[in-house]
C-alpha cells in the first residue's frame, strides 16, 4: 500500500511541473509583465525599462527565468500583487480560511444529506419519494450556481428579510456563532444544492446496482436484520465509487466558490480572483490557480488511494 | 431500436419540444417581436411584466422578452458551436491516444490530466482578462479548447477496446491503411458515447458562457446574452427582481431540456454506459 502511494505521488510531479510551466507561461504572454504598472508613464524612458528588466532578470533566457521563477515559488516567493503591492502569497493565505470554511460546510452538508437521501431513492425506488427526489435532483443540476444565488437573494434576503444578503459575518459586530451561522446559509445553499443533486443520483445509481447483488441475499438469509444490511453491508459497498466522485468535484467547488463568492461578497479566494482578474493583477491570478490546481492533483491522488483502502478488491501490483 | 427507447423516454421527448421551440422563437426572434433589443427607451424603465412587455423592461427601456429572444441566438449557438470545437478536437486526441497506444498515449494522456487539474472557469477568466472581454466567435474557440477532455477519454476507451478486435484485424489484413482503419472501422462503433458526452457538454457550456458573460468577461453589452442580462440585473433585484428571474430562467429551461435528451440518448444509445453529467461539465 505505502508503496503504492509513493509511486502515485511520484508519478504526479511530472503532473505538478507541467502545471508550473503553465502557470509561468501565463505570466510570461500577459502584456508588459512586472513592469505594467510602469506602461504609459511618460517619465518611464527606455533606460528605466533596460535598467527595470535587468533588475528583474526579465533579459535573462527563458528556461533560466523559469528555474528562478520556480525556485522562488517552492521557497514562498511568490511575487507581488501588481494592483496592492502586496506579496502574493500572504494576500492568498489571508483569503484561503474563508475559502475552505465556506468549501467544507458544504462538502459536509452535501455528504450528510445526499447519503441518506440516496439510500431511501434506492431502497423505495419508483415511490412517490423517489419521483420528487429525482425531479429536485435533475433541477438543481441544471440550475446555474450565479441565478439559483440571486433567486435565493431576492427570496430569503430581500423579500422575506430572513436572512443577511452577503458577507461572512456583520461588519463591526462583536463575534457571535448564530450570526455567522446565518451569513453561511445562502452561500452553503446555493452551491450545496448544485452538488446535491449529482451526488445523490450517483448513489442512488450506486445502491441500486448494490441492492441485487448475491452477498446481500447471503446476509438476509444469515438472519441479518433489514437495518443492518442496508447499512452495513450495502451503503459500505455503494459508497466506494463515491470518493471518486467528491474528488472530481473539488474543481468545482473552487468555481461555484467563486461564483457565490462574488455574489455573496465572500471574502475568499474566488473573491480575490476575481478582483485581481478585473484589474488584469496576473501575479494574483497565477498564484491562485497554481494553488488551486495543485489542491486538485492532491485531491484525486487522495481519492485513488482512499479508493484502494476502502475495496481490497483493488489490488495495485 | 435505439429510436423505440428514446421515443419511451417521455421527459427526453418533452425536452426535443422545448428545446426546437425555444431555438426556433430565438431564430425567428425579429419577425415576432417589434422591439429592438438594443434600443434605448428612457421613457419605458423598469416596467413590470405587462400585456405590452411579456417579461417587463429592463434598466434602459429595452423590452425583455425581446433580449431574450436575441440572448438565446448567442447562447444556444455558442453552446453547440464550442461543443463541436471541443468533439472534433476531443476525437482527434482519443482516435490518436487509443489507436496508437504506447508514446502517444503517454503524452497525450498526461495532457489530459493536466488540463484537468485546472478549473475550467478560472481558466476562461483569464482569457477574458487576457481578451479584455470576448466576442461569440473566441468564446467558441476558448470554450473549445476547454472542453475537450471527457471526450478524448471516451473515444480513447473504444479504440482501446476495440483495436484488437477480429474486425480491425480482418480490415488491417487485406490491407487498409491505419486511416481508413480509424476513421471507417473502429470510429462510427464510438459514436454513440460520443453523440451522449456531446450533448451533456452543450449543456455545460451554455452554463460555462452565462456564468463568463455574467461575470462581466463573456458577451459584452449591449449585445444580448443571457448571462450579461443576469449580471445587468442583480444592481436592480429589490426594484425589477423580474430581470432577475427570466434569463436565469430560460438558461434553467435550456439546460434542464438538453440533460434530459442527454439521459434519453444515453438510454437509448448505451445501455450499458453510464456517463454522469457532472463529469462532462
Amino acid at each position: 500500500m505505502s508503496r503504492y502511494i509513493v509511486r502515485r505521488l511520484v508519478q504526479a510531479l511530472p503532473l505538478l511541473l507541467a502545471i508550473s510551466v503553465v502557470s509561468f507561461a501565463i505570466l510570461k504572454v500577459t502584456p508588459g509583465g512586472p513592469l505594467a504598472a510602469y506602461e504609459g508613464n511618460p517619465n518611464f524612458t527606455d533606460d528605466d525599462r533596460i535598467r527595470l528588466e535587468h533588475a528583474f532578470g526579465l533579459d535573462r533566457p527563458l528556461p533560466i527565468q523559469y528555474l528562478s521563477w520556480f525556485s522562488g515559488f517552492l521557497t514562498g516567493d511568490w511575487g507581488y500583487s501588481f494592483a496592492s503591492h502586496q506579496p502574493v502569497l500572504s494576500l492568498i493565505f489571508e483569503r484561503l480560511p474563508a475559502t475552505l470554511y465556506l468549501m467544507g460546510t458544504v462538502f459536509l452538508v452535501v455528504l450528510l444529506l445526499a447519503i441518506p437521501i440516496g439510500v431511501l431513492t434506492a431502497l423505495k425506488q419508483y415511490s412517490a419519494f423517489d419521483h420528487v427526489v429525482t425531479g429536485a435532483t435533475f433541477t438543481f443540476l441544471s440550475t446555474p450556481t450565479f441565478w439559483l444565488g440571486l433567486l435565493l437573494i431576492i427570496v430569503f434576503g430581500l423579500d422575506l428579510r430572513w436572512l443577511p444578503l452577503g458577507g461572512i459575518a456583520t461588519s463591526g459586530a462583536p463575534f457571535d456563532v448564530g450570526d455567522r451561522l446565518r451569513h453561511l446559509i445562502l452561500p452553503v445553499a446555493t452551491i450545496a444544492l448544485v452538488q446535491l443533486g449529482s451526488h445523490v443520483r450517483f448513489l442512488r445509481a450506486s445502491m441500486l446496482e448494490t441492492i441485487g447483488q448475491d452477498f446481500l441475499r447471503t446476509a438476509r438469509a444469515k438472519g441479518l436484520g433489514e437495518r443492518v444490511v442496508v447499512l452495513r453491508h450495502a451503503l459500505k459497498n455503494a459508497a466506494i465509487p463515491l470518493v471518486t466522485i467528491v474528488a472530481l468535484d473539488v474543481p468545482e467547488l473552487f468555481v461555484g466558490a467563486l461564483v457565490t463568492e462574488q455574489i455573496f461578497g465572500w471574502p475568499g479566494m474566488g473573491r480575490l480572483f476575481w478582483d485581481a482578474a478585473t484589474r488584469s493583477d496576473y501575479p494574483v491570478l497565477q498564484g491562485i490557480l497554481a494553488v488551486s490546481s495543485t489542491l486538485i492533483v492532491f485531491a484525486n491522488l487522495t481519492a485513488d488511494v482512499l479508493y484502494g483502502y476502502l475495496d481490497p478488491r483493488i489490488r495495485y501490483s | 431500436m435505439a429510436r423505440e427507447r428514446f421515443m419511451q423516454h417521455r421527459l427526453a421527448l418533452a425536452s426535443v419540444f422545448v428545446l426546437a421551440t425555444l431555438a426556433l422563437l430565438s431564430a425567428l426572434a425579429p419577425l415576432l417581436s417589434s422591439y429592438d433589443p438594443e434600443r434605448t427607451r428612457l421613457l419605458d424603465l423598469y416596467e413590470a411584466p405587462s400585456g405590452t412587455h411579456l417579461f417587463g423592461t429592463d434598466s434602459l427601456g429595452r423590452d425583455l422578452a425581446t433580449r431574450i429572444l436575441y440572448g438565446g441566438r448567442v447562447s444556444l449557438s455558442v453552446g453547440v458551436l464550442a461543443v463541436s470545437v471541443a468533439v472534433t478536437l476531443g476525437t482527434l486526441v482519443g482516435m490518436l491516444a487509443g489507436y496508437y497506444g504506447r508514446f502517444v498515449d503517454g503524452v497525450l494522456m498526461r495532457f489530459v490530466d493536466m488540463m484537468y487539474s485546472f478549473p475550467r472557469l478560472f481558466l476562461l477568466i483569464l482569457f477574458g482578462v487576457f481578451f479584455k472581454g470576448m466576442t461569440p466567435a473566441v468564446i467558441v474557440i476558448v470554450l473549445g479548447m476547454l472542453s475537450w477532455m471527457t471526450t478524448s477519454r471516451l473515444v480513447r476507451a473504444t479504440f482501446l477496446s476495440l483495436k484488437e478486435r477480429e474486425f480491425v484485424l480482418a480490415a488491417r489484413a487485406v490491407g487498409a491503411s491505419d486511416r481508413r482503419i480509424i476513421l471507417r472501422h473502429i470510429l462510427p462503433n464510438s459514436l454513440a458515447p460520443i453523440i451522449v458526452a456531446a450533448t451533456l457538454g452543450v449543456a455545460s457550456a451554455i452554463i460555462a458562457e452565462s456564468t463568463l458573460s455574467f461575470l462581466g468577461l463573456g458577451i459584452q453589452p449591449p449585445t444580448p446574452s443571457w448571462g450579461n442580462m443576469l449580471r445587468d440585473a442583480t444592481s436592480d433585484m429589490e426594484k425589477a427582481p423580474w430581470l432577475a428571474f427570466f434569463p436565469g430562467f430560460f438558461i434553467f429551461l435550456a439546460v434542464v431540456s438538453i440533460n434530459f435528451i442527454g439521459d434519453g440518448l444515453r438510454d437509448a444509445l448505451d445501455p450499458r454506459h453510464a456517463v454522469k453529467a457532472s463529469q462532462v461539465r
